[in-house]
């Protein structure tokens, strides 16, 4: 999903051919693609094409933005967690989507651009982050909702990308990857207590928040092959390992069973047992629904920019302060 | 001490998750001071107790080898295999050596 | 709509409530930050204290949960009693404020904290004395976490020092309350539960003293005014904490979480 990047670019026009290069460039080309035929990994400081960069770096910056966003819509229930065992969870979980933006934005700082630059594009709106954190969590059962099956869409496209050709965001997928196991199986226990042993409120709770989480879901993998021009350039980098039906249809086939033993309905009429493809066969995603949440009309895109931006602002003082601090203390320790 | 920018400096992060072991480079993170950057190198890298030990370097100070060089750098000890105790073909009584 | 739990008049109960309401409300005022620190860094520490302290305060709701008849787990405790019986000082439900007014606060109140650890290390119960001992770790490093921040900010830009200065004001009236005595105190002295409040106060002005003299920043004169939360009248700020709180709790009674 974080490879929306690609797709939007398609419709922002992006991706274009890449310039003429020189003799000497061109030989760098030649052993770049061998590297990534071989399956190696490239380093910050190697030599890249410029596509190659530019790429990774709204990808990954893109990532680490949907990582910092991404705390908003959980961190809208921290003060109301039922339990101090809840709360602790959801801190935690909430601070390591912090942690996972921040090694994001530490491998995208590695292809030459800065941290603040990167927030500049996100405040500006230049810069896009996943859109399923367009979405309001209206509910408690939304926190476990999310971790359920955001934070398990979220799994199924890191994992291919630990074997990423970039190697700074390889290893950050790596890191991440272990921790974000953790988010979705909180979520899940979540979900399965009140399911099990809750009041019929809750378990209304519950199924009403998976009838307005599962769609948006589904489109976290991006639009259909078809219409993903730049996947096949990010998979002939080895940027993009898995295609986004692909990853779609797996989510479905492993999310339907987990649905089953929680004892929820998955919104979908026309989801049924293929025996052919050997697949859950699903019904048509509202892709205008998609492109008008990308594009900014969501039901609270507006309102998470705004948040990100307040405490960017009104942290401006301090951030100022601390580095005047450091500027005297280190004039202090050269004289 | 960079005083144009308003940006917090770049560190990079070292952990050393027990005893006997290295430390490892794990990634960087921005602060304004060495006390900082050791305190949140503490916050953001040791949550799941990784680590025993924390380095901090300012991402400016590190000093790397020119991967232009690396043919020069590095290719000329993939051949010197008698550095290598598996160059050694021994009888297998004394093999253990 | 799910009822109040009562509580016994035990002061022990009390006295072990003084603390551990002062950890769950003050951890509650700290996770407001999370997604909204100055840089995320920061989010990530902040939120690191928020967990210590929740943590503390499950241990120590949970011990005082045990001398209630008929017992209250941590989070009947927690979600489930009126106002008037959360025992933290006043100065811990404040609202967050700015970032000047969080970190004072938290040197101010993890000082206190930090002294009333190492102190309930020899406390008689047990239990109390090995939460002392973890909690005091972690005392430890939010202390330092904040009086760097209180020095940074006291010696850093004008504006700073302006915003410094202001939450020392707004937040020196409350300090008082802290070292009343009064039987509760009394009676946990007398029966070796914990130090008495006024036991704290000079090694606190010592340790404060120490940290605002780096940046010269002076501590307000002792007014009149006194707090009133450990007596369990709050402020009306407590009102809003826990509306937000105890929400699901009260809207969904025999829950399952």
């Amino acid at each position: 999903m974080y490879t929306q990047a690609m797709d939007t670019m398609a419709r922002e026009g992006g991706g274009k051919l890449e310039r003429v290069l020189s003799a000497d460039e061109q030989a760098l080309q030649q052993r770049f693609d061998a590297r990534i035929d071989a399956g190696d990994f490239i380093e910050a400081k190697d030599w890249m094409p410029d596509n190659y960069r530019k790429t990774l770096l709204r990808q990954i910056s893109q990532h680490a933005h949907s990582e910092i966003v991404g705390m908003l819509p959980e961190g809208n229930w921290i003060s109301r967690a039922p339990t101090l065992k809840r709360k602790a969870i959801l801190l935690a979980k909430v601070q390591d989507e912090g942690g996972h933006g921040l090694y994001l934005y530490a491998a995208a700082e590695t292809l030459g651009t800065s941290r603040d630059q990167m927030i500049d594009a996100l405040h500006s709106g230049k810069a896009k982050y996943s859109s399923i954190f367009n979405y309001p969590t209206l509910s408690w059962a939304d926190i476990g909702t999310i971790g359920w099956l955001v934070d398990g869409a979220a799994i199924m496209n890191q994992v291919p990308i630990c074997r990423c050709s970039f190697a700074p965001y390889a290893r950050a997928m790596i890191r991440i990857c272990r921790e974000e196991s953790f988010h979705q199986r909180q979520g899940y226990d979540s979900l399965l207590v009140m399911m099990q042993k809750g009041t019929p409120e809750q378990k209304a709770m519950v199924q009403d928040a998976v009838n307005r989480w599962w769609w948006p879901c589904l489109m976290m993998f991006g639009p259909p092959d078809d219409q993903s021009p730049n996947s096949a350039q990010g998979m002939r980098w080895g940027i993009k390992r898995v295609s986004n039906d692909t990853l779609r249809q797996k989510f479905v086939d492993a999310t339907v069973q987990q649905a089953g033993v929680l004892g929820v309905t998955l919104p979908d009429p026309e989801l049924k047992w293929n025996e052919e493809r050997e697949h859950w066969d699903f019904g048509a995603i509202d892709w205008d629904e998609f492109w008008r949440v990308v594009g900014g009309e969501g039901p609270c895109n507006r309102e998470r920019l705004e948040k990100r931006v307040k405490a960017w602002e009104d942290g401006e003082w301090v951030r100022e302060a601390a580095l005047a601090h450091a500027n005297k203390q280190a004039m202090k320790e050269a004289a | 001490m960079n005083t144009t920018s308003h940006e917090w400096p770049l560190w990079e992060v070292f952990v050393r998750t027990k005893a006997g072991l290295d430390h490892k480079h794990c990634g960087s993170l921005h602060a304004a001071d060495p006390k900082m950057a050791v305190q949140m190198a503490r916050d953001v890298y040791t949550r799941r107790s990784e680590g025993s030990s924390v380095w901090v370097v300012r991402s400016d100070q590190i000093v790397a080898s020119d991967p232009g060089d690396k043919d020069m750098f590095f290719d000329p000890a993939e051949d010197k295999v008698y550095r290598h105790p598996t160059f050694y073909k021994l009888p297998d009584a004394v093999d253990h050596m | 709509m799910q009822t109040s739990v009562q509580l016994p008049t035990d002061p022990a109960v009390q006295y072990l409530l003084r603390i551990g309401d002062t950890c769950l409300i003050l951890g509650q005022r700290l996770g407001e930050w999370c997604g909204h620190a100055p840089i995320i860094e920061e989010d990530i520490a902040l939120t690191n204290v928020a967990l210590d302290l929740i943590g503390q305060a499950r241990g120590v709701l949970t011990l005082a949960g045990q001398r209630c008849a008929p017992a209250l787990d941590e989070d009947q405790l927690a979600f489930l009693r009126d106002e008037r019986d959360y025992r933290n000082p006043t100065i811990a439900e404040l609202p967050r404020g700015d970032f000047a007014f969080t970190v004072l606060r938290n040197a101010m109140l993890s000082t206190w904290l930090k002294l009333l650890w190492e102190r309930l290390r020899d406390s008689g119960d047990a239990e109390l004395s090995g939460i002392a001992g973890k909690a005091l770790k972690e005392a430890r490093y939010h202390q330092q976490h904040a009086a760097d921040w209180v020095v940074r900010l006291g010696d850093g830009t004008e504006e700073s020092r302006r915003r410094i200065e202001a939450a020392m004001a707004q937040l020196w009236p409350y300090v008082a309350e802290l070292f009343d005595d009064d039987a509760v105190e009394a009676a946990a002295e007398a029966s070796g539960l914990g130090p008495p409040a006024s036991s704290l106060r000079e090694p606190w002005l010592a340790e404060m003293a120490e940290i605002l003299g780096e940046v010269h920043l002076p501590m307000p004169k002792q007014g009149n005014f006194r707090s009133t939360g450990k007596q369990g009248v709050h402020s009306e700020h407590m009102g809003y904490i826990l509306a937000e709180m105890q929400f699901l709790q009260r809207a969904y009674p025999g829950g399952a979480w």
